[in-house]
């Protein structure tokens, strides 16, 4: 029964992914019946490589995704070498992983509200100098796409965190560092030299996750990035929604162009990390200590804190928005307050909560049984899964979920299950699926196998391993991919509103609508609104294993990290 | 290896096995409703669901929609349900993949508020249902002769392939208390922008208000505006849209970050007003300014005015798709929304505060009063402080100025 899953579990990826594909690659050589195009050719490309500035569009797309990863990336495992096992760093997760549940979107609206040359910081310099305007300096929207870089890193920091702390708990880190310790090494020496190579290949998945995402990122791009020209992805989406039809084909082989754009950056990324595993070896086996690493340690705290601090703050800035009367510049709070808008959404916003639930609880646990047993599967027959099941399954993450669409509508259409809550159901798990993989798989594969080797010695039956040992002492990492997978669902806007056409109204397809009218309250209020859900989910998966785990101390370091 | 392959096959296997399992579902055919014969159009309406697709962006207009939808389910039995977009062109989408999918019934989408290039995309693909507009009881309310964009939208002929909605006229809005003079031309306006630099822009075209003023600066600038109403490839193009690029030479490097930014839609460049980042704005209807007074988006003391020459004014329609599921509900709710008390309600700002399509002259005399009654909100302009009303040029010249612009002022890095 069990070697059926992993089948399964393809099945539900190849069907919609490959369509996906097709549908893109088609009009990218020409053909789309409906529009005219029976004949294959290369028109869509020319089209593409005449149009003004599609070379910074891709170099802002490539290069700004590789920073913000990078960024991203060496600020979690500075963060992690300088404070692991400190209270510093159980403050940090306590703070960090409810902010997971933050939108991209939301978190974006708000960091531009505190940095715009009219936001929040700028007000508050206004007061002492004296401004009535705002000065008319680049500072979001700036042509080199440092506010967007800001933005992403911001965003990833957490996401990049959380999947950290599910991996330490494999490594073994608290001895480890004890050793580096007694040898005389600094902390953040002794962590980079001992525990990062343990540690990065159990995230390497998410990281890459990470920069297929920076590289071709949508929303974020909008809201903080540069428009003359805007990121490749940002391009694609405006001609895609242009009135004129004929660019669906440019459109589309812009699509596969973005596709290659996230290929390159991720083979740039794969470079960078042999050359950096080939120079980290010789310096993990020079012998220097690093003993005095309080400057680094201190810096590491101030960017972790500093973009938790940002993201925080552009919350509550949000929040006092989506009751704010006017507030203009360079009022540092609204004039008056309002809570008409909250009182006008209040009916709709639970019909919309239960119809994500509706749709969220089933994809969540279809996806998390899948997992699971693919997992499972692979552990039994101690067969790993090949390179390109591996690919399949991280496709949907690569592709640029606009290009994808369209093939995934006429997919669904095709088989006659459009506008069910089954087809809902199903594109979400394109988008689920990887994620809940992603968080899993490390934990589960680097689990000591000798806990089920011991328990099948005493003569327990394999069923009886995964349900009484293995799943037990995975509850965090389990609760954690369900949780991100939750927030993953909860955040779909173009499978929610293209497959369900329109029957579905959950609160993202809500607060994007509602935040297409430009209303900061509104944002405001949808934005938080869209927090809830995930944010539950992060909170029980933070709990739960606490609760149960309260009388196990040796379960209580596995899970606590 | 070749286990993995296997695994592999039997995977397609299924995927393609649910496929072709569930292709036999029928489609629900829904039989062209005969709009002459108006009680059999009602009949057939009667329990049927419209999923109009309409852009959700606006909480006041969601509201109206919601009430036209409960007017018409308890008189007609028709239910409605309004699916929220950001932008119509996820409803194109939907209609054109189902055309690619071969579902040519019991389509997805019933209706769309639409009008100019999406009209004329979607016309051009035979992607519409009708002619049925003129057909319908309420048309003949509607203003045809006062208001020729009632029929053509954008220059492009409507064939009763869509039912007018709203009327809507370029209108320019500034805060009283922080100017005085406001420039009422585009040379004005270029004046007025070198004493005060940074403190003008426009969304970035191709979004729709920014090709807008590109076009009202181009319709002001040049010298012949009838040549606008031609298709742009049967005229002498580039001499045409010469006064334009060198009125822009000189405008872009006085605008807001020196043109280097550009708020994206019209609602980002109304945040900017409200942030006192620019001192002018510009939007499609005047209503929409005292809405966003009334939500505190924009402080008490903003007006709109127009230029003295005129402003561009176009009409917003609703269409059905072809492949609709439900084209008789779909009929009779259009229909609904082009009556009398429906486009009253429109106008009136406490609601939407959107100009009307129809005649006065052809109301009956109570409505007419209740028409002249309305208190159109404060920063709103009535319809004799409107100006002249100028056409909508060809939408050729839209799309030619919009890749003009792209090559120029797209790309300054």
């Amino acid at each position: 029964m069990l070697r059926f899953v992993p089948i399964i579990t393809i099945a539900f990826m190849i069907g919609p992914v490959s369509a996906g594909l097709i549908g893109t690659l088609l009009p990218a050589f020409g053909i789309l019946p409906a529009l005219g195009g029976t004949e294959p050719g290369l028109d869509p490309w020319a089209a593409l490589f005449a149009q003004p500035g599609i070379w910074q569009s891709v170099r802002l797309s490539l290069v700004n995704g590789l920073i913000a990863s990078f960024v991203s990336v060496a600020i979690v495992m500075l963060f992690c070498a300088a404070w692991q096992g400190t209270r510093i760093f159980r403050a940090m997760q306590r703070i960090l992983s409810p902010i997971l549940a933050v939108p991209h979107a939301t978190a974006a609206f708000g960091l531009a509200f505190l940095i715009a040359p009219s936001g929040w910081i700028a007000r508050v310099i206004a007061q002492f100098a004296g401004w009535d305007r705002p000065p008319d300096m680049a500072i979001i929207h700036d042509p080199l796409g440092i506010a967007m870089i800001a933005g992403l890193v911001a965003k990833e920091i957490p996401f990049l965190f959380l999947m950290t702390l599910a991996a330490l708990p494999q490594a073994d880190t608290d001895r480890t560092a004890q050793i580096t310790a007694t040898l005389g090494y600094g902390r953040v020496a002794g962590w980079f030299k001992a525990t990062l190579p343990r540690i990065y290949p159990q995230i390497r998945l998410p990281v890459l996750a990470v920069l297929a995402y920076s590289t071709s990122v949508v929303d974020v791009a909008i809201i903080l990035g540069p428009t003359t020209p805007a990121p490749l992805a940002v391009r694609i989406l405006g001609w895609l929604s242009d009135p004129d039809l004929a660019l669906r084909f440019m459109a589309s082989s812009a699509a596969i162009l973005q596709l290659l754009v996230v290929v390159v950056a991720i083979g740039i990324w794969g470079a960078g990390e042999r050359i950096i595993a080939l120079a980290g070896g010789q310096i993990a086996a020079n012998g220097q200590r690093f003993r005095h690493d309080g400057g680094m340690r201190a810096g590491s705290a101030v960017l972790a804190g500093l973009s938790a601090g940002a993201l925080i703050l552009g919350l509550v800035v949000l929040l006092i928005w989506s009751i704010a009367g006017f507030w203009g510049f360079p009022d540092i709070m609204p004039r008056s307050f309002s809570l008409r808008l909250w009182q006008r959404e209040y009916d709709a916003i639970g019909s919309s909560l239960v119809t994500t639930l509706l749709i969220a609880v089933p994809t969540v646990v279809i996806a998390i049984a899948l997992v699971l047993g693919c997992l499972e599967h692979e552990t039994r027959s101690r067969h790993k899964p090949g390179r390109g099941a591996i690919w399949l399954i991280y496709l949907p993450l690569i592709v640029p979920q606009i290009s994808f669409m369209f093939g995934l509508q006429v997919f669904f259409t095709l088989i006659g299950l459009e506008r069910t809550l089954i087809s809902v159901v199903l594109s979400h798990l394109v988008f689920v699926l990887p994620y809940v993989f992603l968080s899993l798989s490390d934990p589960f594969r680097t689990l000591d196998p000798r806990y089920g080797q011991t328990a099948l010695c005493l003569g327990v039956s394999t069923m009886r391993v995964f349900w009484h040992v293995r799943l037990p002492l995975l509850t965090r990492a389990v609760l954690t991919a369900m949780a991100v997978g939750l927030a993953v669902t909860v955040g779909q806007y173009l499978p929610t509103l293209l497959i369900g056409a329109g029957r579905f109204a959950t609160v993202t397809t809500e607060a994007v609508a509602l935040a297409s009218g430009g209303d900061r309250r509104m944002i405001g209020i949808y934005g938080l609104l869209q927090m809830v859900l995930p944010f539950a989910g992060f909170a029980c998966a933070l709990l739960i294993p606490a609760i149960l785990f309260r009388h196990r101390r040796g379960m209580n370091a596995q899970n606590r990290g | 290896m070749r286990s993995r392959m296997r695994a592999f096959v039997s995977a397609l296997a299924l995927a393609t096995g649910i496929a072709t399992a569930s292709v036999s579902l029928p489609a629900y055919a829904d039989p062209a409703p005969d709009v002459g014969n108006w009680q059999s159009v009602l009949d057939q309406a009667r329990g049927q669901t419209v999923y109009w697709h309409a852009w959700g962006g606006e909480p006041r207009i969601n509201d109206y929609i919601a009430w036209a939808g409960d007017q018409v389910f308890e008189r007609y039995g028709v239910k409605v349900v309004q699916v929220k977009l950001t932008d119509t062109a996820d409803a194109v989408t939907k209609v054109l993949s189902e055309k690619t999918a071969g579902v040519n019934d019991g389509g997805a989408v019933d209706m769309i508020w639409i009008n100019g290039e999406n009209f004329a995309a979607m016309k051009r693909n035979e992607l519409l249902f009708g002619p049925w507009v003129e057909e319908t009881p309420n048309f003949e309310y509607v203003d045809v002769e006062g208001k020729p964009t009632v029929v053509n939208d954008f220059t492009v002929p409507t064939d009763g392939l869509e039912a007018p909605w709203g009327m809507a006229q370029v209108s320019f809005y500034y805060d009283t208390a922080k100017l005085d003079n406001v420039p009422k031309s585009a040379q004005a306006l270029l004046e007025w922008l070198a004493k005060n630099p940074g403190r003008f822009t426009y969304p970035q075209p191709p979004n729709y208000m920014g090709s807008t003023f590109l076009k009202q600066i181009l319709t002001e600038l040049v010298k012949d505006p009838k040549v606008l109403q031609q298709p742009a490839d049967e005229v002498d193009a580039k001499a045409v849209l010469e006064p334009l690029w060198g009125y822009l030479e000189d405008l872009q490097p006085l605008l807001w970050r020196n043109g280097q930014a550009y708020p994206q839609n019209g609602a980002a460049m109304r945040t900017l007003l409200g942030d006192n980042e620019i001192d002018i704005a510009f939007s499609f209807s005047s209503g929409e300014v005292s809405s966003a007074i009334e939500a505190f988006e924009l402080p008490d003391t903003v007006r709109s005015y127009v230029f003295d020459n005129g402003t561009l004014g176009n009409t917003n329609f609703v269409a059905i798709p072809y492949n609709a599921s439900a084209k008789a509900g779909a009929v009779v709710l259009a229909d609904f929304l082009m009556s009398p008390e429906a486009q009253l309600r429109k106008q009136d700002p406490q609601y939407w505060g959107a100009d009307t399509v129809l005649a006065m002259d052809k109301l009956p005399a109570d409505m007419q009063e209740a028409f002249a009654n309305l208190d159109l909100g404060i920063a709103s302009l009535a319809p004799a402080e409107r100006g002249t009303v100028l056409p909508e040029p060809h939408p050729s010249w839209m799309e030619l100025v919009e890749t003009e612009w792209q090559k120029h002022y797209g790309v300054v890095q």
